[in-house]
């Protein structure tokens, strides 16, 4: 930037912060940039955890996964505060005007009052599993390493108590504080939803960070969204009069879409650093991917029955198609 | 007696906030610098959205001070209606 | 029944508790250890983690409609601020010797608190806390990005500023504010809390936030004004969340006192000798200042800090025990400590210099006890050396405190002519401290102490082996351009010549 005052100008002195230049060159940098590289603590960190001696404050080898460098793990959408939260208050202001929609016009009320039901049953308990994976994402947050790799999480993390909170809305709204309390009781004790709140549990108890990305970012989210917001609410709840719960579960659809992108950029480029990690990763996904189906096929059972297993069979195929986009074979 | 504030950015928006707590809150000092308004009170202040309504002429939600506030002192009570600074002595 | 009336006849708080709280549930699957398994070992004991209180109800759709509308604001007045060649409307370069130190040394804090918060986010067993500090773990990372993005554009003109992330983790002040840091982060999740959550955001907040942000507007840094007023908003929000986990911790067992008194008794200190760079900011480095430290201390220490006491006292709370040695350090630290600065410029990526005679006219009038009759005295010297062409640079190293990580350039308790030494033997080797109570914070946990990376004994070591011009190169500091005395820095000529170009037809 430069400003002509008669014959003399002012020239800046330099482009950009060392760092940066490091990195990217000797030119003006990104806000994302700026706001993403080297700034945590790399080095002569000062004490070691009491509550566990054996990490570091900032520790890589918590996790299995190698990497040269952590930074490489650049989120494609370039999120950085800023971008995030402005892309999702104009989400926000869409799933506002839905809801506003759908409530002034007694839109609830005019669902057949058994596909209010199935919607219930299926979205509710739901709301328990995305508090799971803020849980997650939480964690990934705190404990892993590199800003480019852990800024996501936490945004990711927020984006699930969001999730958590329209599901709570909606369930106000179909069926009052009545249908929140059911959706509790169906996730602690209903046959239908033991498995996968027990895979949310056995994902609580996860220490790695990258075993608990795949867990719950790939294999789960994987196939949970396009299971219940494709196949179930935006295809089958829709085409037999619901498209009243698509309105109110717009924001999930849109966000699976978008956040795939970034899921997908950090599976590929972790996997293509080495054999070890790629290896893995592949055990890490083949394992996870095969509880998260087993865990949602009584999910889907709740609105396909019988034909549950094609459903989740197809939806597992297509995933395992998307995974090797990244370079893991299932 | 303890001193309770509230410190607000000085603009357009916070104009008929600052009008609303000196009217719920006679005891309250105003204080005005460059860029900020802070309004201290003896022990407790009382911000309510009925009379925010009336100053601003359109719906409030108490939540958008978050949008302008800077600091405050005191315990918070929060509802629909009021937001509440004490010091219990 | 009609859901909708059903649905409004719910109050703020029962619908917030539904959006939080209620979205957790009892683990069966795996036990409570398991999925919480730092919660229990730093003894504090909590039977209802419902009888969390949230303050600011803010729901996920809230939050990001509120922030991305400060946001906006925030870079609308960024961006013409750079397009305007912002950076020419402040006093004068010195006054950036105050944002270098910031962007160095206390930035960098945001990003701990944001790594920290996140982590208190998973390790409560309580969803409203949980929820609570996650806002805040998002905050913080807004936080570091503004400030980095507010500053970005001094860095193009002014030097000093190129290598903070490298000196973030190598050079000697910022060991300062990150082992402050460190230490809150290795500790457990409910000292984590009392150190950061309440000691630093609420009773000490306003002395680091207020005077800086008013000092920049007093010196015409647009930038930073911004950046500061909208900042504080979220601050708001964490001093309740501060105020809220002490009170919290108070009312779940009176067991849970004296654990809570020792935390408040060790980060106040902590803190206070953090803020000892805040102070020589504020009463030196502003060309134009805004108070002096001991008047924010009167407003924002004292008075807000009697209060905030005085409210607490009903559970048992005292004032922090290093309270009076702070009341009494506040008329010396900015003087001892910018002493200290000026004599190692060479090793500082900011500049330091001799305070004028106008200069030490306001700090004689605002400091009458002590100024004159201390310090002035120093500072005459000092000039004297200068014009005399032999400037006073100290060569010899700081020695540092084991616990806060300053010079120990402070002095006793009722007597300022005499520097505080204090010294302890743990497992055969001898530690030093600036003070009695860096010396108590240290023998409550000595084991934590001994680990910490000292900068001027490390210097000795390898790979620098005491070498000042390898250290300046590992440090990334530009000996001549990022360091020494302002009056003949490329700061000064640059900001000199570039303001009279805006300002005559010459």
């Amino acid at each position: 930037m430069q400003i002509d005052l008669r014959t003399v100008s002012i020239q800046p002195l330099r482009n950009t912060f060392d760092h940066l230049v490091r990195r990217f060159g000797d030119k003006p940098a990104s806000r994302y940039q700026e706001g993403s590289y080297d700034i945590q603590a790399a080095e002569n960190l000062h004490y070691r955890p009491t509550w566990d001696p054996e990490q570091a404050l900032y520790d890589t080898r918590i996790t299995r996964i190698v990497m040269q460098d952590w930074y490489a793990l650049k989120d494609p959408r370039q999120f950085y505060y800023s971008t995030y939260t402005l892309a999702r208050a104009r989400q926000q202001d869409s799933m506002e005007a839905n809801f506003s929609f759908v409530e002034s016009r007694g839109l609830a009320e005019l669902l057949p009052a058994e596909l209010r039901q199935t919607a219930l049953d299926l979205l509710v308990p739901l709301r328990h599993a995305a508090w799971g994976a803020n849980q997650h994402n939480t964690f990934i947050c705190g404990y892993g390493y590199a800003t480019v790799f852990t800024q996501p999480c936490i945004y990711h993390a927020m984006d699930n108590l969001g999730t958590a909170q329209y599901l709570s809305r909606l369930g106000l709204l179909l069926g009052g504080t009545e249908a929140l309390d059911a959706g509790k009781a169906a996730w602690m004790d209903g046959e239908a939803w033991q498995p996968l709140r027990r895979y949310v549990e056995d994902c609580l108890a996860l220490r790695d960070p990258f075993e608990l990305f795949v867990a719950q970012n790939v294999a789960l989210d994987g196939l949970l969204y396009p299971l219940v917001y494709e196949r179930i609410v935006d295809d089958y709840l829709s085409s037999r009069g619901g498209s009243a719960v698509a309105m109110l579960t717009q924001f999930m659809s849109d966000w699976f879409d978008e956040t795939r992108k970034w899921v997908d950029a950090v599976l590929k480029v972790a996997a293509a650093e080495s054999e070890h990690n790629r290896e893995q990763l592949q055990a890490w996904t083949g394992a996870w991917t095969d509880r998260a189906a087993a865990a949602l096929l009584p999910v889907v059972g709740l609105v396909f029955g019988s034909h549950a297993d094609d459903v989740v069979g197809e939806q597992v195929a297509a995933f395992k198609a998307r995974i090797e986009k990244t370079g893991i074979a299932l | 007696m303890s001193t309770v504030f509230i410190a607000l950015q000085a603009n357009e928006d916070t104009r008929p906030i600052i009008e609303a707590i000196e009217i719920d809150n006679p005891h309250a000092v105003v204080n005005r610098e460059p860029a900020m308004v802070k309004i201290d009170a003896p022990n407790r202040l009382v911000i309510r959205k009925d009379t925010i309504e009336e100053q601003i002429g359109r719906r409030y939600d108490l939540q958008e001070l978050q949008i302008n506030l800077i600091t405050l002192s005191g315990n918070v009570d929060e509802d629909e209606d009021t937001l509440t600074l004490t010091w219990n002595e | 029944m009609d859901m909708k009336t059903a649905a409004k006849k719910l109050s703020l708080k029962d619908k917030y508790k539904l959006f939080t709280r209620d979205l957790g549930w009892e683990p069966t699957y795996r036990s409570k250890e398991e999925v919480f398994p730092y919660a229990q070992y730093e003894g504090i004991k909590v039977h209802d983690w419902d009888k969390w209180e949230d303050p600011f109800r803010l729901t996920m759709d809230s939050y990001w409609k509120y922030q991305a509308e400060k946001e906006r604001k925030f870079y609308a007045i960024i961006d013409a601020h750079a397009q305007n060649n912002g950076h020419l409307n402040i006093t004068d370069a010195r006054y950036l010797s105050a944002l270098k130190i910031f962007l160095q040394a206390i930035s960098p804090g945001e990003y701990s608190a944001h790594k920290g918060f996140a982590r208190v986010g998973r390790e409560f067993p309580g969803v409203g806390t949980q929820v609570a500090c996650q806002m805040q773990a998002i905050d913080e990372i807004r936080h570091a990005q503004t400030q980095i993005h507010a500053l970005s554009n001094y860095n193009k003109y002014y030097n000093g500023f190129h290598a903070f992330a490298e000196q973030r983790d190598r050079i000697w002040y910022t060991s300062v504010a990150r082992s402050f840091f460190d230490d809150a982060m290795s500790a457990g999740p409910f000292e984590f809390m009392i150190a950061i959550g309440f000691s630093f955001e609420y009773v000490l907040t306003n002395l680091l936030f207020v005077p800086f942000m008013s000092g920049a507007a007093y010196n015409g840094d647009m930038a930073t004004v911004t950046f500061g007023f909208s900042a504080q908003s979220d601050e708001a929000r964490h001093m309740t969340l501060g105020l809220e986990c002490i009170k919290f911790m108070l009312e779940q067992d009176p067991d849970n006192l004296p654990i809570v008194q020792g935390w408040i008794d060790k980060w106040f200190w902590r803190g206070f000798r953090v803020l000892g760079l805040v102070s020589t900011m504020m009463d030196y480095m502003l060309p134009k200042r805004v108070m002096s430290w001991r008047e924010a201390w009167n407003i924002y220490g004292v008075e807000n800090g009697s209060a905030l006491f005085k409210d607490l006292a009903r559970y048992g709370i005292r004032a922090p025990k290093g309270w009076d040695h702070a009341e009494e350090a506040v008329d010396h630290m900015s003087h001892q400590f910018m002493l200290g600065l000026y004599q190692w410029s060479f090793g500082t990526s900011f500049h330091a210099w001799i305070p004028s005679d106008e200069d030490m006219d306001w700090l004689a009038k605002k400091y009458p006890t002590t100024f004159d009759k201390y310090y002035r005295p120093r500072w005459n010297h000092i000039k004297k050396l200068a014009s005399a062409g032999t400037p006073f640079k100290n060569y010899g190293l700081a020695k540092l405190c084991q616990c806060c990580q300053l010079p120990t350039v402070f002095t006793e308790p009722g007597d300022p002519t005499l520097t505080c030494h204090r010294e302890a033997d743990y497992k055969g080797d001898k530690y030093h401290f600036c003070s009695d109570h860096c010396q108590e914070i240290f023998e409550n946990e000595p084991e934590k102490y001994i680990q910490a990376w000292l900068p001027m004994p490390q210097l000795f070591q390898d790979p620098i082996n005491g070498d000042l011009g390898a250290w300046m190169d590992w440090v990334f500091l530009k000996d001549g351009q990022d360091n020494g005395d302002y009056a003949d820095s490329q700061d000064k000529r640059n900001f000199e010549l570039w303001r009279g170009m805006a300002t005559n037809n010459q």
